[in-house]
């Protein structure tokens, strides 16, 4: 009976989002916590201050003009209802063909102005979630697309077809690691905030419907109707010769590279599912923990060793802090840390082969 | 101006002609409520701006069913006082998102766990926990939208984004924010007339496949005229002195009404806190 109900519930999902008349993923306010909501504002910020210079730098006085129109054009996009193969319509984003052709970091600007004017006045998405809507869509999802567009484009001759189908993979890649973002924000809202009688406060569906749901909508219609507008509209692009901003920058050895780090960065947001897990990680027993698995004894050695070290952030947690909030900050501070110290590595082994070349 | 109601949708590009004829409709409503002489729109964007956002967070962080309701009740009647339709203000709030969101919901009445609220020959359908979580999503889904709703009707854009600059919010996003919103206008009245155009031209209908490829055309051929249209854009903003700088002529000034606003929010902010 009640997997009866769950697949109902997967259906009502699909069928909202593959609507004709409502958005493809964007959150509206009261479907996600304030704490996630204020997380999510945190986690675009930087994205949004590095695009800034970016755009800046790479467009000077153009900016303005030249992200706005881009923009509206995006909000146009977005309206239209996009015929697809089997009789339904679909809506694209058109996050991927943004960052083909402007670049990725005009298309970040650009997509979270087009949500904030969705927000205010269309009531598409949250006021509160505009964060939260703004990294998948307007971050995570023109990101994705324009990396996986250059690697798979590689070295391929301008305007070919290889081209033509890395952006149609990228437009469809990026999209469903979009709505798999957006079904993780909504599916840990019942885990982590009800109330004490167990009534979930928000999304009232877990990871096990609103991950399936989100993904499913997506890898069947929106991100098909996306691949298409990509590829429709690159195609009759490229034979105006027009060469989009991805083409135009040097392909050095940094595609690959920046892929890494959007792998790194992703496999970091991908972190707060293991709060879902229960138990124990395998192999990192405390005394308490080994006792527990019914090991009878604690190793001497162990014993002697254990409160040696007094970590910084016990359990990678933050005193007087949720434990989400901190555990998603102690993510930060970890990849942050080994970060800093691999460039910190990496610049004094550059610095000295130089020396030794010289 | 073609009402969108008077366009068949058939079709693909009636479709599109009437969901993008929708969308320039709503934003002339919306511009002419906030031009009206109401009790909203006479109060300080500033004053209003952040009371709203500070009830939107109440909205979100409040645990109480009872807290929620009557902001249910409670919000739409300032709007009401400013001049707005009721019924108008019912279908803008309610309409499309709240009913979307009571269709997701109803699902939650029978698969969330715990006590039993109605049960059938033993047993359990409808429990506490799930009618109590379907009724917080709808309705902290429709308050939230109540407030986003009533200050976009009753704050005319510009000086919204002028309230925008006063509360820090970098030039660089209100300058585009306020550019891509006015160029939306333009490019969707071409769009408009490139769909229209199309119709006149086609007897009968086309296949989805010759739909898709027109509008992929359609879609780049928008996009290049985006592209001339920012550069035309840039210099005439060159030509008039543009420094890259964001000037607003708007000028605050705060009254007694504002005052007694803020009174008003604070009141229901803390009986909301309160109770919740």
């Amino acid at each position: 009976m009640v997997n009866l109900y769950r697949k109902g519930v997967l259906a009502v999902f699909i069928v909202k989002h593959s609507s004709k008349e409502y958005g493809t993923m964007h959150i509206p306010d009261g479907y996600i916590s304030p704490a996630t909501a204020g997380i999510m504002y945190g986690a675009a910020a930087p994205f949004w201050f590095i695009a800034a210079k970016k755009v800046r730098k790479s467009l000077s006085g153009r900016t303005i003009p030249v992200v706005a129109l881009f923009a509206s054009f995006s909000f146009v996009l977005m309206m239209f209802n996009i015929p697809m193969p089997g009789g339904t319509t679909g809506h694209a984003v058109g996050g991927t063909l943004l960052a083909i052709a402007a670049g990725p970091w005009a298309a970040v600007i650009g997509i979270s102005v087009v949500l904030a004017i969705q927000a205010l006045f269309f009531g598409d998405g949250g006021v509160m979630a505009f964060g939260a809507n703004s990294f998948n869509m307007a971050i995570i999802l023109p990101l994705v697309g324009y990396y996986v567009y250059r690697t798979v484009s590689g070295s391929s001759s301008p305007q070919s077809a290889r081209r033509l189908f890395a952006a149609a993979a990228g437009s469809w890649i990026a999209i469903v690691t979009a709505a798999l973002l957006t079904g993780i924000e909504l599916g840990i809202q019942p885990l982590l905030f009800h109330s004490a009688d167990g009534t979930p406060l928000y999304c009232p569906y877990g990871p096990g419907i609103a991950i399936p749901s989100m993904a499913v909508g997506h890898m069947f219609i929106a991100g098909p109707a996306e691949a298409i507008v990509t590829g429709l509209v690159l195609a009759y692009l490229f034979k105006t010769g027009f060469v989009p901003a991805a083409d135009q920058e040097q392909s050095g050895g940094t595609g690959r590279l920046h892929l890494l780090w959007a792998g790194l960065g992703l496999v970091a947001l991908l972190t707060p599912i293991g709060l879902l897990a229960s138990g124990t990680a395998w192999g990192e027993w405390g005394v308490t923990e080994l006792q527990e698995l019914g090991l009878g004894f604690v190793p001497d050695g162990i014993n002697r060793l254990a409160g040696w070290w007094p970590a910084p952030l016990p359990d990678y947690g933050f005193p007087r802090m949720g434990a989400v909030v901190g555990y998603i900050l102690s993510t930060i501070a970890g990849v942050g840390a080994v970060a800093a110290m691999l460039w910190a590595l990496g610049k004094t082994l550059l610095a000295k082969g130089r020396r030794s070349e010289a | 101006m073609l009402k969108a109601a008077e366009v068949k949708r058939k079709d693909v590009l009636s479709q599109n002609i009437f969901a993008v004829t929708k969308g320039l409709e709503s934003a002339i409503t919306t511009e002419h409520y906030s031009r009206y002489d109401g009790l909203l729109q006479r109060l300080d964007p500033r004053v209003k701006l952040a009371t709203f956002a500070v009830l939107t967070a109440a909205v979100s962080f409040t645990e109480s069913l009872a807290v929620l309701a009557v902001m249910l009740i409670l919000v739409p009647l300032p709007g009401i006082l400013s001049g707005i339709r009721p019924g108008f203000l019912l279908k803008r709030i309610l309409l499309f998102i709240p009913v979307f969101t009571a269709v997701i919901a109803i699902p939650a009445l029978f698969i969330t766990k715990g006590d039993p609220l109605l049960s059938v020959g033993g047993h359990t359908i409808v429990t506490v926990q799930g009618a109590k979580t379907a009724a917080f999503l709808v309705l902290r889904v429709t308050d939230s939208l109540s407030l986003g709703a009533l200050l976009v009707l009753t704050t005319p854009w510009t000086k919204l984004l002028a309230t925008f600059r006063w509360f820090r919010i970098p030039s660089l996003f209100v300058s585009i924010l306020s550019m891509t919103y006015r160029y939306i206008f333009v490019l969707l009245h071409t769009v408009n007339n490139m769909f229209l155009a199309r119709k006149s031209r086609t007897p009968g209908t086309l296949t989805a496949k010759e739909n898709r490829k027109w509008l992929g055309h359609t879609l780049a051929a928008t996009m290049v005229k985006s592209l001339h249209i920012s550069e035309q854009v840039y210099s005439a903003m060159l030509s008039r002195g543009y420094r890259d700088d964001r000037l607003t002529i708007t000028r605050f000034k705060l009254h007694h009404r504002d005052l007694l606003w803020l009174l008003f929010a604070s009141t229901v902010l803390t009986l909301s806190v309160w109770t919740g």
